[in-house]
Formats: C-alpha cells, structure tokens, sequence
C-alpha cells in the first residue's frame, strides 16, 4: 500500500462539510417534529377501538415502514412530479423523511401507550376530565417517559437517512463529501472526516436525549 | 326531598354474560353504605357504573335527581355527549384498588390536577386547597414527594384527597385496602372514618368487615349480580338472614 493520508485537501473544503452537516441537522428537524405529530395521532389510531381510525393507521404504518427510505425519496422526487406533485428536491426530501419518520415513530409512541395502565385513564375520568384532558396532561407525559430510551435511537437512524438525500443531489452531508471527493481524489481522508462529522453529532444527540431523560425521569 | 342516589333495575352485560341483573338502591344524603360479597358478585362493577367508567345495558342511575350517562331521545336510549358524562363524573369521587395516581406529578400536583382543568382554579387556589385536603389526610409534609416515594398507604391517602378536593357529592371507594400491606390498612381507614364523620356520603365497596360493621349505617350484600340481602350493619352480621349471606360471613375475617 503506498497510500499517504493528507488532510489538506479535506481542510480546505472542510466549510463545504460543515454546510452541508447544517443542511443535514436542518431537514432533521424539521422532518422529525412533522413526523412527530404525525406519529402521535397515527399511534393514537393505531390504539384505538374504532376500527376506522385503527385501519388507515396501520395501512400507513405497513406501506411505509416496509419500503426502504431511498425508494420513498426516489419515488417523492421523481414519480410525484408525473402526478402533478412538484417539489423542489428540499420540499421533497422533507416531505418524504417526514412521513417516513411518522411511520416509525407511530410504532415506537404506540409502545409507549400500551404501557401507561388503563388505571391512569380511570383516574382522569373519576375526577372529571375529558378524554383529551387526559391525554394531553396524563398520557402523553408517561407515553414519552416510556419511550424516550428508543425515541433517541430512531432519532440517530432519521439523522443518519438524511444521507440519502444525496440520491436527488440535495447539498447535504454526504453529498457534498462525495463532491469533494471527486473534485480532490482524497478518497479516505474525506470518507473518514465525513464519518467523524456524523459520529460526533450522533454522540451529541444521544448525550441531549439521555440529558432529558434523566430531566423527566420521576423520582422514586 | 329526592335521594343522593337512585338505581332501578340497573342491568350490565359484558357480551352475553349478564354481569347485574336488576340492581335497585336508593341513598340518602350522608348515608355510609358498604357492598361486600365475594368476588364476581358484582359490587365493583355496580360502584363502576355509577361513575360511568362502565357502560350499562338497562335501568337508571341518578344523582340528586340527574339522570346519569343516558338520554332518551325520541324514546330511543343513547349515551349522553362526552362532555356531559365527564361534568357528571365530577358529582363523585372515586379512589381504586391500585391508587393510580398519576407518577409524573408530586402528591400536591396530583390533587391540583382536577382543580385547575375541571373546576378551572387558579394554580394558587388549587395549590392552597390541595395543601388544606393533603393536610387532612395527615401527608402536608409530603406535598412535593412523587407517588413514587410514598408508601402504599400514603399514596391511598393522596388518592382520596386528590378525589374529595373536587368536592364530589358522593365518594366511591372501590377495595381501597385490597392493595395495601396489613400494616397500612388502618391508616386508610382512619381517612375514610373521619370522613364518614364529617357526614361525607359513601359507597364502600370492601372485604374489611370489621370495617364495614363498624362505619357503616346500612349494608349491602351483593350475591350473583343482585342485592342478596341489605340492612343495618349489627343486623346483617350478628344475624344474617339468608343462607347466602351466613355462608359468605362464616368464610370471611370478621374479628
């Protein structure tokens, strides 16, 4: 192997990588807090005893979970459009982690309900609250204590299939690493420094998801 | 002057098992009734209907008057709008077997909870009237500990003030002591005794006969999904009148 690492080449686009680490943490967030609502009230569906609201809950957990990220991302950015659907490649990407993010998470939330004991609901209902009373002040909160140890998990696997969005040239992370790539021949360095990026802000969101864990943790 | 409490011919059905089966009862403002009776006779899910946390099939239930969870419409009986049966709710109390109190809240924010979103009171309104009922069932020091950090005993305590400072106009208590380790029994008695005395009116569903006997002013046996046999308590259980209710004395802890 006469390989020699140099980073130099790497150092100098190294603020390309960093705007496209912000890109990526950008459609992060903004995926995941859509796609927490929508897995909230899917999980609720899914829950429920009324069979119409249990049906589409499950449909949209079964079709999306089970068609791998990249094809939704494919399917969003290229078939849409011939549906009349035109996004531009940000929009879309959004909307697909989003409603990808919804699917997963609904499972993770419904996990969490089933846990908080039927008892908690009686409990609400004796003293006079309404069914949404219950599940804004007593539901919720346990529902996300119960979940909070693979909510940060499934959070790490969202950022990192953020990388996908490199398939429909998205600036983001790994797109700009490929850039770089091709542009300086640097293979290794800049394969490691861009792993490194993504390792470090894995680290980070796990760090602040155990910080709030610990936070909401109840005392006993 | 119209009862607290009037049941006729109350039927419940889970599926097609036939749960009670004509229950009638009526109950005068401050009367003290135990239920008692073994298990499947029916007593915890009459208390349950009466709240609403059960649906039932026939009859009426109503308190001061007011007809509970149904409406006929067009002479058509459907349940009342959720709204309403949550309003209807909050004429009783209700304290469980298992507490349920909410773990994510301090004992205080526990009794507050229905204060500040049902009766709409201001956070310190709520806070002073839950360190007043916290303060009655002997836990003010505890105020800010979680459900978690109490004992069995205490955390029933908490129960029945986060239930009685919503001023209910009847109190259910559903086996509160069932639950508990026999040395924190007594001191959830003692709450509900003190309450009793206050003229509080309650329905004590219970296996404490003791207890029963000496709090409460009428009985209710409960036997196969009807009232077996009911009266004043040194009666029924010094001389019970039925077979039912002797056999079921003799293999209870009366001491």
């Amino acid at each position: 192997m006469s390989y020699t690492l140099n980073f130099a080449a790497v150092w100098r686009s190294f603020d390309l990588l960093l705007q496209g680490l912000a890109l990526s943490l950008g459609l992060a967030v903004i995926a995941i807090l859509a796609g927490s609502v929508l897995g909230l009230v899917t999980a609720f569906g899914l829950v429920s005893k009324s069979e119409v609201l249990r049906r589409p809950a499950g449909l949209y957990v079964t079709i999306i979970r089970n068609t791998p990220i990249l094809v939704l991302v494919l399917f969003s950015y290229f078939a849409l459009p011939q549906l009349g659907v035109r996004l531009g490649k940000i929009e879309s990407f959004v909307l697909t982690l989003a409603v990808y993010s919804g699917a997963y998470l609904a499972e993770v939330f419904r996990g969490g309900l089933i846990a908080v004991p039927p008892g908690q609901r009686e409990a609400g209902l004796a003293i006079g609250l309404t069914e949404m009373q219950i599940r804004t002040s007593i539901i919720i909160p346990l529902m996300l204590r119960n979940v909070l140890p693979s909510l940060g998990s499934t959070m790490i696997s969202l950022f990192k299939d953020t990388s996908l969005a490199a398939a429909i040239a998205v600036p983001e992370l790994t797109f700009e690493a490929r850039k770089i790539n091709v542009e300086t021949f640097r293979v290794i360095e800049t394969w490691i420094v861009a792993s490194c990026l993504y390792v470090a802000t894995c680290s980070l969101l796990a760090a602040l998801m155990r910080a709030v864990e610990r936070r909401l943790a109840v005392p006993r | 002057m119209t009862n607290l409490l009037e049941i006729r011919d109350l039927h419940k059905r889970y599926g097609t098992v036939e749960v009670l089966k004509g229950v009638d009862c009526s109950m005068r403002q401050g009367e003290v009734i135990s239920i008692i009776g073994s298990s499947g006779s029916g007593k915890t899910t009459m208390l349950r209907c009466i709240n609403m946390l059960e649906e039932f099939q026939g009859g009426t239930i109503s308190i001061d008057g007011q007809e509970i969870g149904y409406e006929a419409v067009g002479g058509v009986r459907r349940r009342k709008p959720e709204r309403e049966i949550a309003r209807q709710r909050a004429l009783t109390g209700m304290a469980f077997q298992q507490f349920n109190l909410f773990p994510h809240m301090t004992a205080a924010g526990n009794v507050m909870l229905g204060l500040v979103k049902v009766k709409k009171m201001s956070r310190d309104e709520a806070s002073a009237l839950a360190e007043k009922w916290l303060n009655r069932v002997g836990l003010l020091s505890r105020k800010d500990h979680y459900p978690g950090q109490l004992s069995g005993g205490q955390q029933q305590r908490v129960a029945i003030a986060r239930a009685i400072a919503m001023n209910p106009k009847l109190m259910l208590f559903d086996e509160v002591t069932s639950a508990l380790d026999p040395e924190l029994v007594n001191e959830v008695l003692q709450v509900i005794k003190g309450l009793a005395d206050d003229g509080m009116s309650m329905l004590i569903v219970t296996h404490e006969m003791r207890f029963a006997y000496e709090v409460s002013s009428r009985v209710i046996f409960m036997n196969q999904g009807r009232i077996g046999e009911e009266g004043d308590p040194r009666e029924m259980f010094l001389k019970p009148k039925t077979e039912r209710l002797a056999e079921f004395l003799k293999n209870s802890t009366f001491n």
